[in-house]
């Protein structure tokens, strides 16, 4: 789960570590108020789950009230990486002296939370990886025993010279592992770290990504889901337990499993074909799951024909079935359906389709094939 | 022979009153795993009725080994209690544990893995569909039926893909000496190292599948493996060549690992090893009777 960069920066808060004022903005008015309330100048920031805000014109600078709430007009309604704005968060801006880049991600590699600190901060850390990589260090923490006081000490004195500053760095970066293991994160950075003029250090900016793993035993965390923030049909699909990314082809996928799921997109490809979704409905299915499967693929106005690719496991084919027998009966589907299943159940699975008037195959090469050749007709039909 | 599992292999299974557990457990005995008992808290004393004599449940792994001698266990534990419950069965010294739970949080994971490394024991999962010697012993979730016996050894990240490719082999006559689904989550316990190595020692293995997906860099250093200490032949597919780039990590972790983990950098791995990647989960047979 992303959550805003406002919220990561309370979560910081939280554990101590010194974060500069803010406040969060829905509207230009309420902006101005905030700006006004600060005094001076202050940065408008648009609070959306992408990265190149500042890239995207979406990080503005106002010397005064004034300016901040014509920024603001701006950055309202702008579309960022498919986003949309709809919140940005008020700074008083900071005399800045220098910039780090401090981040702790789960690493698949050496199996731990592994920090990521350099001195080149405020820019895109893949930048620094790819021309300086020696400006970054990094270091894997032990499960056993947290970030151990001498180990925050080595990466505070990489990216400082200053003794307060290595000592106040050193705890804020203990203080970011603590963060980071109780908020459940999977990646959490800050970029920058900052240095002020008059020798503090603080987190300017705080991107966390929340383990949805950990949601449920994390109330607190789990409701700063902004479901504004996300495409609606993915958020319909997470409510009905199937994962969903929409893609730009005209054949809809209903199929179980994400590797599987793969292959079928891959498999249209291959034939020639464009998917247009990746959708994943999951083990222990039941009827209502492809209800939900075929209304949000539906939804979309590119969809020509919709391919299940079914290999029941956990997942029982008829359920599946049932499924889609429900969800014809409840839905105005104008687009064919093409089906295989195989595996668990696969001959009530079969009774059940035909009974209704639909046909399916045990092969994902025939289905996937048909899929592809529907779409073509469809497709020349729409034209002619 | 076989890699993990085998006729000698005898499995308790954690969670055996629950839904997926209760179910699983029936198809494994029915399968013919040697299933010796069933771990539930507060369930200790009761039998798991499968209309064949049933099977003894115990309220904690260490009861269960002490009555029973069990060597493997599976765990069907809901998420907040499978970390846990891995470790339980690891502390009581059983060597071989397989998690099939989906959804426990990674930083629990990276806390089994040190706990599960520091007792040697063998962890297969968590979120994997287990793995299936046919004829010999299943453990998991893996539909019986699609397997047969013979010589090719499979490994996967994937659940359904695996089931997808096993069913091809065997409906071409083509048997499997063991099936093995490492599991999908990005700390999980055995890797796709691990498998080969198993394999490559395996009398009766004669060639290798590998079903890699996008994300991480483990199908390139098992290329790696391959072509540097293997003699056996392994043939490939990676899935999601044609997915948008991942949202999931970012590219932060992609710096950690030095690499994006696209399906084009992976099939590359595997073809500069010497490993025959397929195009569709179909072709799959062609390579391996190319290699037999």
């Amino acid at each position: 789960m992303n959550i805003h960069e406002y919220q990561a920066r309370d979560i910081l808060r939280r554990h101590g570590v010194p974060v500069p004022p803010g406040e969060v903005a829905t509207s230009a008015e309420e902006a101005e108020r905030i700006a006004q309330r600060f005094g001076g100048a202050v940065v408008i920031k648009a609070q959306v789950h992408a990265g190149g805000r500042g890239k995207a014109g979406g990080v503005k600078l106002a010397q005064d009230a004034a300016e901040a709430r014509s920024h603001a007009e701006r950055i309202f309604g702008m579309t960022i990486k498919g986003l949309v704005v709809e919140k940005v968060l008020v700074a008083p801006t900071e005399d800045i002296a220098s910039e780090a880049y401090v981040g702790v991600i789960v690493d698949r590699g050496t199996r731990r939370a592994v920090f990521m600190v350099s001195r080149e901060g405020g820019i895109d850390i893949e930048e620094v990886a790819a021309k300086t990589p020696h400006l970054i260090r990094k270091l894997p923490v032990d499960p056993r025993y947290g970030l151990l006081p001498f180990e925050a000490y080595e990466l505070a004195v990489f990216l400082y010279d200053d003794l307060p500053q290595q000592r106040a760095c050193a705890k804020i970066l203990r203080q970011l592992y603590t963060a980071v293991i109780e908020s459940g994160a999977s990646l959490a950075e800050i970029n920058p770290l900052v240095t002020t003029r008059n020798g503090e250090v603080k987190a300017l900016d705080a991107k966390f990504n929340i383990d949805d793993n950990e949601l449920f035993r994390r109330p607190g965390i789990a409701e700063l889901r902004d479901t504004s923030a996300e495409p609606a049909a993915e958020t319909r699909a997470r409510e009905a337990g199937l994962t969903f990314i929409k893609l730009d082809g005209d054949i809809g996928a209903v199929v179980n499993g994400a590797g599987l799921a793969m292959a079928t997109m891959d498999l249209i490809k291959h034939y020639g074909g464009e998917p247009a979704n990746f959708l994943d409905i999951g083990g222990s299915s039941n009827p209502e799951k492809v209800v939900a499967a075929l209304e949000i693929i539906t939804a979309d106005p590119n969809v020509r024909v919709i391919c299940f690719n079914i290999f029941g496991g956990i997942t029982r084919c008829d359920d599946v079935a049932s499924g889609i027998v429900e969800a014809t009966r409840r839905l105005d589907i104008d687009v064919p359906l093409v089906i295989r299943l195989t595996g668990t159940n696969e001959e009530a699975a079969l009774a059940i389709l035909e009974e209704a008037g639909f046909s399916a195959t045990t092969s994902m090469d025939d289905v996937v094939q048909r899929a592809v050749e529907m779409a073509a007709e469809q497709a020349t039909r729409a034209v002619g | 022979m076989a890699i993990f599992i085998d006729e000698n292999t005898t499995l308790l299974v954690q969670g055996i009153t629950g839904r997926d557990g209760s179910f699983h457990a029936r198809q494994m005995i029915e399968y013919g795993t040697r299933l010796v008992g069933g771990v539930t808290p507060g369930k200790g004393g009761q039998t798991f009725e499968n209309g064949n004599g049933g099977v003894p449940i115990f309220d904690t792994v260490e009861l269960a080994v002490q009555e029973t001698g069990a060597n493997t266990s599976v765990v069907y534990v809901p998420p907040a209690f499978a970390a846990d419950a891995i470790m339980e069965a690891v502390h009581v010294g059983i060597p071989f544990v397989v998690a099939i739970t989906e959804g426990i949080p990674v930083l629990d994971m990276t806390r089994v893995h040190a706990f599960v490394t520091d007792h040697g024991a063998r962890l297969l999962g968590p979120n994997c569909p287990g793995l299936l010697s046919p004829g010999r012993s299943k453990v998991g979730i893996l539909p019986g039926p699609i397997a047969t016996p013979g010589q090719v050894g499979v490994v996967s990240r994937s659940g359904t893909l695996t089931y997808e490719v096993v069913y091809q082999l065997t409906r071409a006559g083509i048997g499997q000496s063991t099936c093995v689904g490492i599991g999908g989550d990005p700390i999980n316990g055995t890797s796709f190292i691990d498998c080969l190595a198993a394999f490559e020692a395996d009398a009766e293995t004669r060639a290798i599948v590998m079903i890699g997906e996008i994300g991480g860099t483990d199908e390139q250093e098992a290329a790696e493996f391959v072509s540097t200490k293997m003699t056996k032949p392994v043939v490939g597919f990676i899935a999601g060549q044609t997915a948008p780039p991942g949202r999931r990590m970012g590219h932060a972790g992609a710096i950690i690992s030095g690499s994006e983990g696209t399906a084009a950098e992976k099939i590359e791995a595997f073809e500069k090893n010497g490993i025959g990647v397929a195009q569709r989960p179909s072709d799959v047979v062609g390579l391996v009777r190319d290699v037999l």
